[in-house]
């Protein structure tokens, strides 16, 4: 039997990104002695690849700002399907969390006066979002890195080790949240190096593993995107919610394919570039929905007068929220007005001087002149939807990120469910991160101080079943003396081709129904994949395993899209255009049923939402919540 | 991998081994078994073999002058090389730069005494070094291809800790080029130290004079000093004005330093030319 | 879309010792090395390791020595070669191998622990931050890095001398340290630490010769020796080398 080194630690955080490393400094200034465990080396997380900025409240560019404003900017983004609790939390600390991250050594670009300078985007009333060039993920990385750099200096200056009470165990991963009676108590987990076992023993466990994009074929998101989170907690017992919810954003590059999907970030939008289709026309005009009609210019001119004076103009439809952009993309392209490779045109260069767009766009000028050969800033791009986040993930309870139904399991960051609603709005994201880390480790910190001596154990037999099962993909390989294993890498890629097909930016009931279909076989014949070789730093190896996560998440995906017949916020049915008021209270739970029922292994239940508080419903008209509202929850 | 600080297993030990000699460096024992020093298939060596041939000739060049003590001065014109000339045994220059500080016990050429300042601003300014730690003495030679040097201690200790005193060349290049600035002005006179003329000398003499100070400006010390050590430019937006001025020019300064040692040795050997009669100076005006 | 086959060599082994092996592997339009490399696991060799995470040029995991010039994998796009050039992959040389294209990095993390962190300046509350963009220019420069390591693998400082890695941080880490120095807010110097000082004494900057090979393969195009390290020597002279410090600290006074 494989031996497992054990580790007792207090709070055990996964995933590195900034909810996870946010998490992880509140829960060691909480006093938790914490481990965080990642995929990538320390400092690489997904969040690197964020580009526009920080949603925060904090008024430096339009005084006018506050977070009721963000409030209702995040409740209309997700077509008030948010639990309205997490975006009320969201909206009044974010700009805490802004602040303190310069405390840690941030440094922002500025306003002539010296605060933080906010820049427009899309879905946003004001301009709101603290950036970085267009590097701000980056920098927020770059400060958590530090900052936990800093805090294990104090604890080598206290303890004479650097890891006494914060360590991050790098390019490891967790393949089981190990329970005793109904709770958390550890970790079971491999070192990708030498593929080496261990088990933190913990009665908190944090998910911060960010999102699925790595189901679709077309995505900007990196390898690591695998549902790893959203699986360990279904795998725990705990319900995902709005899984059907999955954003693509608009802007992805189409062109070379090998670099298909890489993201083009929302601010070139946000700074002056539009969309034209193959006839030069600027489309989007054409798209403006309903919900949206009195917030958004009808004239071009209308539209360019309002980055120079946004009081008296209406901001140009290329700012709408990412899903309607992305839909009216999807159109155009179908309508065969699209550009050479499948996308359309997004245009800075004859929008802005060159000079400008280098100094404003550095890595975007870098990413299209390296990656494609195409000079921004004489050139359209090329662009075309995404599969980029996540809205759906673990069910938690809006003030403590914990988990619901599993004592001792939180989530935080895009892996958790229901802050965004249907749709997120750019910017929303690392604020996201930063204030439900927090929440995160907080609670997670003192819950595992609550609970004294009165641990969790972590059972033998817990461990050495899921060693059992990391080594399944071995035995695979050896047991297949009837026919050839299967190959991982063919198994990924029919999995994010159905994926991208079937349950892609516009769904159809038949469609889902094949993906399902599909998706029962590939699990099947997941089973028999098998990979060659030993456990040292065998990506094949790691595949196999992160396949089991991604087959569980595209089915919640799949299962909860066929079931919502209405089309909202990341949810676009063809069958069911339109959106549906009584839809809004409806949440879709994804609980696992047997792993090898053959009708799937995921149950769907639905549940209500509690109703908006009312001081938060009086922030909007009636005549607006008119338009998301069933009858009687507007007269409760 | 966890970022303990804990070494890594070695205990493994190398199989085989590389076939090379001295184990270290690329083939430490934890380094992948690559035999060859690089791997590079570009003409890395180009660069390096070019730089070292140029200060070559630079060198070789301006000892023979430097020692020569004759044929520097051809009214109006006074060799970069001996100007300004401190001891007594220069011929004299009509309003020139003969400083006799010296007096007359020095029996060597003149130039050794003034060429110490130019030529320890240049052996210690930023991009020389870097130009002769890799052209002579292939520190490394290009990147990664492996230096042949057992040990290495940089600029950490005696001779080479004297590099850090360059911002002192850089006080004295100052008057220096100051002087030649006057000698260019002087070169404004004909043959007969009338003034207002100009001959192709003094177009040499303006070119280096330009150079020269492009290059002493573009001094990773200057840009330092005028504005660089600053911790808030925004409380003196004069100096941060300037500091951006050097700035370009400083990003500009390995081009010109090669200009300038090209037009210095060059606005000599003009000089040599005519005073050795070689060649009269084309007057134009 | 064309497509054509490229002969390929890469490196694969162990701390054990390993070799060049010879792949011929098909290329598509548009594609960057690290295309290559994943097709190579998907068809010929599925335990090929290789690090890499973005593939855009954000995360700096990817690094490898391609042609023996240490640079990114996703970002060397295969036009650069000619169809008949052969293209060398190996892991970085300057770090201990794991597993083929895999090197154990840790050697960075450990000196960025060495590093002193931000000090805040005492008194002033999260939100009172004030800083002027043209005194952050410099800082932000260098927080551009995505810590590839690039420059850390090609510093023949520790390249080529095993023995001082202990001593050197590497040009990224002074880079940070410099970073730091430049931070308009950073108080370590009322706290006692003085930067300046601690680069040359501490961390090894005597040992960088300015030979700017760290600027050459950095895929961000930080200026790290013109903007970061020289100017970090000149800091360091101001407190080390100036004979007028040295003789206003002799008469116990300091220079304004």
């Amino acid at each position: 039997m494989t031996q497992a080194e054990r580790q007792q630690w207090d709070v055990v955080v996964v995933g590195a990104g900034g909810a996870g490393l946010r998490a992880a400094i509140e829960a060691r200034e909480q006093g938790a002695r914490t481990a965080v465990i990642c995929k990538s080396l320390f400092g690489k997380a997904h969040t690197v690849m964020a580009e526009g900025g920080i949603a925060a409240s904090m008024g430096n560019a339009n005084p006018g700002d506050n977070w009721q404003v963000h409030f209702r900017d995040t409740m209309r983004g997700g077509k008030f399907l948010n639990q309205w609790r997490m975006a009320e939390l969201h909206a009044r600390e974010a700009p805490d969390r802004v602040w303190e991250l310069e405390t840690w050594g941030a440094l922002f670009d500025r306003t002539k006066d010296g605060r933080i300078s906010q820049r427009n985007f899309g879905g946003h009333e004001y301009p709101r979002l603290a950036h970085v060039g267009d590097r701000t993920g980056l920098e927020l990385i770059r400060t958590l890195q530090q900052k936990i750099v800093s805090l294990q200096q104090e604890d080598k200056e206290r303890f004479g080790d650097y890891e006494a009470r914060l360590k991050v165990f790098q390019e490891c991963t967790v393949t089981r949240v190990l329970k005793d009676d109904g709770r958390v108590s550890g970790a079971f987990c491999y070192e990708r190096e030498s593929g080496r076992f261990f088990v933190l023993e913990a009665p908190s466990v944090i998910l911060a593993t960010g999102g699925i994009g790595k189901s679709f074929k077309v995505t900007s998101n990196s390898w690591e995107y695998t549902g790893d989170g959203h699986a360990l907690a279904l795998l725990a017992g705990a319900p995902l919610v709005n899984m059907e919810f999955v954003q693509f954003h608009p802007t992805g590059m189409v062109w070379p394919p090998s670099v298909k999907g890489i993201l083009v970030t929302e601010s070139v939008r946000g700074d002056g570039g539009v969309l034209r289709n193959s006839d030069g026309k600027r489309f989007m005009f054409d798209y403006i929905p309903d919900v949206f009609r009195e917030k958004y210019a009808e004239t071009e001119e209308e539209g360019d007068r309002w980055y120079e004076d946004p009081d008296n103009n209406r901001r140009p439809p290329e700012l709408l929220p990412r899903d309607e952009v992305a839909r009216a993309i999807n159109s155009e392209v179908k309508a065969g007005r699209g550009s050479p490779h499948g996308g359309v045109f997004l245009d800075v260069s004859t929008r802005m001087p060159a000079e400008v767009i280098r100094r404003r766009l550095p890595s975007m000028y870098h990413q299209f002149k390296e990656l494609a050969d195409v000079d921004i800033t004489a050139e359209p791009m090329e662009v075309g939807p995404t599969c980029h986040y996540v809205m759906g993930g673990v069910a938690v309870e809006s003030d403590t990120a914990a988990a619901v139904g599993v004592p001792g399991l939180y989530a935080a960051g895009e892996v958790a469910g229901g802050m965004h609603g249907s749709n997120r709005l750019g910017g929303n994201s690392l604020s996201d991160l930063l204030v439900f880390g927090r929440r995160a480790g907080l609670s997670a910190a003192q819950y595992a101080a609550g609970l004294g001596a009165a641990r969790p154990a972590v059972a033998d037999a817990q461990v050495a079943a899921a060693a059992e099962e990391a080594l399944r993909p071995f035995a695979a390989h050896g047991a297949a003396a009837g026919g050839r294993p299967e190959n991982p890498y063919t198994l990924h890629q029919e999995l994010q081709q159905t994926m991208n097909d079937l349950v892609g930016i516009i769904r159809r009931e038949e469609e889902m129904k094949q993906a399902l279909r599909t998706l029962g076989e590939l699990r099947v014949r997941t089973r028999g994949a098998g990979v060659e070789g030993h456990r040292q730093f065998n990506p094949g190896w790691h595949l196999a395993l992160d396949l089991r996560n991604m087959l569980l998440v595209s089915e919640c995906v799949a299962r909860a899209a066929l079931e919502r017949t209405e089309s909202r916020g990341g949810h676009t049915r063809e069958d069911y255009p339109d959106m549906e008021r009584d839809w809004r209270r409806v949440n879709l739970l994804c609980r696992l049923a047997d792993p090898d029922a053959d009708e799937g292994q995921i149950a769907l239940e639905r549940t209500n939402t509690e109703p908006i508080r009312p001081d938060l419903l009086a922030l909007f008209d009636k005549e607006e919540l008119v338009k998301y509202l069933a009858e009687e929850e507007l007269y409760e | 991998m966890a970022t303990g600080t804990e070494p890594p297993d070695t205990d493994t030990g190398r199989a085989g081994g590389t076939g090379c000699v001295d184990a270290t460096g690329v083939h430490s024992p934890t380094r992948a078994a690559i035999a060859p020093r690089h791997l590079r298939t570009d003409r890395w060596w180009l660069a390096p073999a070019a730089t070292a041939a140029g200060l070559l000739a630079f060198v070789v060049y301006s000892t023979w002058r430097a020692f020569a003590n004759s044929d520097y001065y051809a009214a109006p014109y006074v060799s970069p090389f001996y100007s300004p000339c401190l001891a007594e045994n220069c011929v004299p220059m009509k309003d020139g730069p003969n400083w006799e500080i010296f007096g007359n016990w020095w029996g060597l050429s003149p130039a050794l005494l003034i060429l110490i300042f130019p030529l320890g601003f240049r052996l210690t300014c930023y991009y020389y070094r870097k130009a002769y730690y890799r052209g002579f003495w292939a520190s490394p030679p290009a990147c990664a291809v492996a230096e042949p040097h057992k040990k290495y201690t940089g600029e950490t200790r005696f001779p080479l800790v004297l590099q850090n005193i360059h911002r002192y060349f850089f006080y004295a290049a100052l008057p220096v080029a100051g002087i030649l600035t006057y000698d260019t002005v002087l070169a404004f006179r004909d043959a007969s130290y009338a003034w207002g003329h100009m001959g192709l000398g003094t177009l040499v003499f303006l070119v280096n004079i330009v150079l020269i100070w492009a290059y002493t400006l573009s001094c990773h010390s200057c840009r330092h000093i005028v504005g660089g050590r600053l911790k808030h430019f925004s409380k003196h937006p004069v100096r941060y004005r300037m500091w951006n001025w050097v700035g370009r020019l400083n990003a500009r300064h390995m081009q010109l330093a090669w200009a300038s040692l090209i037009s210095v040795a060059l606005a000599d050997f003009y000089v040599y030319l005519l005073a050795t009669g070689a060649f009269d100076d084309p007057r134009l005006f | 879309m064309t497509t054509y086959d490229a002969s390929f060599r890469v490196w694969r082994g162990d701390t054990a010792g390993g070799g060049l092996k010879d792949f011929t592997v098909e290329v598509n339009d548009g594609e960057v090395v690290l295309d290559i490399i994943h097709r190579l696991q998907a068809t010929q060799a599925p335990d090929l390791a290789v690090r890499w995470n973005c593939k855009a040029g954000k995360c700096g995991s990817c690094s490898a020595e391609i042609n023996g010039r240490p640079r990114l994998m996703c970002m060397t796009r295969m036009s650069v070669f000619s169809r008949d050039e052969v293209i060398t992959v190996t892991p970085l040389r300057a770090f201990p191998v794991v597993r083929d294209l895999v090197t154990d990095v840790s050697f960075n993390y450990e000196k960025a622990r060495e590093i002193p962190s931000f000090v805040p300046p005492p008194g002033v509350a999260p939100g009172d931050y004030r800083m002027r963009q043209e005194d952050v220019d410099r800082p932000q420069e260098f927080r551009k890095c995505i810590e590839c390591f690039l420059c850390q693998d090609t510093c023949h400082v520790v390249r080529d001398h095993e023995e001082n890695k202990a001593a050197f941080a590497g040009p990224r880490f002074l880079m940070r340290i410099a970073e730091l120095d430049m931070h308009p807010l950073d108080a370590a110097e009322e706290a006692g630490l003085d930067r300046k000082r601690t680069a040359q004494d501490e961390h090894g900057l005597g040992y960088c010769n300015i030979t700017k090979c760290c600027t050459e393969v950095c895929p961000e195009q930080i200026k790290i020796t013109d903007n970061a390290l020289i100017p970090l020597k000149e800091r360091a002279v101001d407190r080390k080398y100036d004979p007028l410090v040295w003789l206003g600290n002799k008469i116990g006074r300091r220079r304004p």
